[in-house]
C-alpha cells in the first residue's frame, strides 16, 4: 500500500532523508508544556525515536526517527501524557507566544491564555497555504509578532494623573520614543510617537499613570525564503473581542482569497492591500 | 535646588559601570542603609536612566526625584524602604 504522506503530514509526521523515518511533531501551544508531558516526550523519543527531541524555531517539539510501522503505538502512548500529534502543510500552526503578563514584569497582555484561545479557534484549521499566529507581550517583542501571517503585539495606553504625579522625571527618561515632556510640573504626551510600551507607567515611582492594556496586530509577516514585516492596520485594539473578529476576519479572508500555496503577504499584495484594509477594518468596526 | 529637600545619607557612583551591574552596585548600596534613610545614585544618561529608576521600584524602594545634572549625568534620590 502506497503511504499517504499528505495524511501523515496533516498529523504531523514530517518525511526524514532516512526511508520510512518520521520527525513526528508535536502540538505545543504558547511555549508551554507540562512536567507530565514532557516525561512522556522523553519516553517516547527513549523507545520509539533515538532517545533525543528536536526544538524547532517556532517553539514546537519534534521527535525524530519514528518509523512508520510504529505511528499507532506512538500515537497511544503519546495521548497517555496528553501529548498530541502537531500539524504541516497548509493549515493554521503552532500558536507561540511568550510568557507574557502573567510571569514577566514587561509583559502588557496575558499571552498564555490568549495563545489557548486561539489554538482552540484556529490550530489545524485547513487553508490554501500554512498560517501562523505569534503573539508577544510587550515591544521588546521576544516573540518576534511582525514575522507572522497575523501577530498579537500587547501594549498599555497611558493616561497621565497629576494628582499622583511628584514630578520626578522618571518616565521622560524611561520613555525611549522621546514621547514625553516635564513642564511646568505638566506632564505632556506626544501620542503621534508613542508606541504603547508603558515604560512610562512600570517606572513611575508614584503609578501616575492609568493604564488600559490592548493589541497591535500586524499582518502578512513571512521570515521564510522571502521575508516581510507583518504591518499593523489598526494602531492599537483594546477589546478583547474586537481582536477576535479581527483574527476571524484576516484568516477568512485569506480562505476566501489565497491561491493555492500562496502565502498571506502576497494575497494581500496580489489582490491588493486596500480590499484586505477595507476587510479588516469592516470587522472591527462591526 | 532639588537636592536641598532632601537630606542625602550615602551617594553611590554607577558611571563606571554597565548593566546589569549598574542596578546590582545601586543594589549594594541599598542595603547598606537603615529603613527610611536616603541615597543618591549618580548614573550616566541613556540605558542606566531608563533602566534602573524601575528596578529600583520593582525593588519597593521609594523613589523620590530624578535630577538631570545636564552634563550627561542624573541622580536619582531613592527612600530606602524594608521589606
Amino acid at each position: 500500500m502506497a503511504t499517504d504522506y499528505a495524511t501523515l503530514k496533516k498529523g504531523g509526521f514530517m518525511r526524514q532523508k532516512q526511508k520510512n523515518n518520521f520527525s513526528l511533531r508535536l502540538r505545543v501551544v504558547g511555549g508551554q508544556m507540562t512536567a507530565k508531558q514532557l516525561a512522556k516526550v522523553a519516553e517516547v523519543a527513549d523507545q520509539f525515536g533515538h532517545g533525543y527531541v528536536h526544538f524547532t524555531s517556532r517553539q514546537g517539539v519534534e521527535i525524530p526517527f519514528i518509523k512508520l510501522d510504529d505511528i499507532d503505538a506512538v500515537k497511544a502512548a503519546l495521548a497517555e501524557g496528553e501529548v498530541q500529534p502537531g500539524v504541516c502543510g497548509p493549515r493554521v500552526r503552532t500558536i507561540t507566544a511568550c510568557q507574557g503578563a502573567e510571569t514577566c514584569p514587561n509583559g502588557c497582555i496575558d499571552t498564555e491564555n490568549l495563545a489557548v484561545e486561539l489554538d482552540q479557534r484556529y490550530f489545524g484549521r485547513d487553508l490554501p497555504h500554512k498560517f501562523k499566529f505569534g503573539i508577544t507581550g510587550c515591544q521588546n517583542n521576544c516573540l518576534k509578532a511582525e514575522e507572522n501571517d497575523v501577530g498579537i503585539k500587547g501594549g498599555v495606553q497611558v493616561q497621565w494623573q497629576s494628582e499622583k504625579c511628584i514630578q520626578c522625571g522618571v518616565c521622560v527618561k524611561a520613555c525611549r520614543s522621546g514621547a514625553i515632556t516635564l513642564e511646568n510640573g505638566k506632564i505632556e504626551i506626544d501620542r503621534s510617537k508613542c508606541n504603547y510600551c508603558g515604560r512610562c507607567a512600570f517606572g513611575c515611582p508614584t503609578d501616575a499613570y492609568e493604564t488600559t492594556p490592548g493589541y497591535i496586530v500586524s499582518f502578512g509577516g513571512l521570515f521564510g525564503n522571502r521575508i516581510s514585516k507583518g504591518e499593523p492596520i489598526i494602531p492599537f485594539i483594546e477589546d478583547h473581542d474586537k481582536l477576535l473578529k479581527v483574527c476571524d476576519a484576516a484568516i477568512q479572508w485569506f480562505d476566501d482569497n489565497a491561491n493555492p500555496s500562496e502565502r498571506f503577504k502576497f494575497t494581500i499584495e496580489r489582490v491588493g492591500e486596500d480590499k484586505f484594509n477595507k476587510a479588516i477594518l469592516d470587522a472591527y468596526e462591526a | 535646588m532639588a537636592d536641598l529637600d532632601f537630606e542625602i545619607d550615602d551617594v553611590v557612583d554607577i558611571t563606571d559601570v554597565v548593566c546589569p551591574v549598574t542596578f546590582v552596585k545601586a543594589k549594594v548600596a541599598l542595603e547598606e542603609l537603615d529603613d527610611g534613610q536616603i541615597l543618591k545614585v549618580h548614573m550616566n544618561d541613556g540605558e542606566p536612566v531608563q533602566n534602573v529608576p524601575r528596578s529600583i521600584k520593582d525593588e519597593g524602594h521609594q523613589i523620590l526625584k530624578l535630577i538631570d545634572n545636564e552634563d550627561g549625568t542624573f541622580d536619582l534620590v531613592v527612600r530606602k524602604v524594608e521589606d
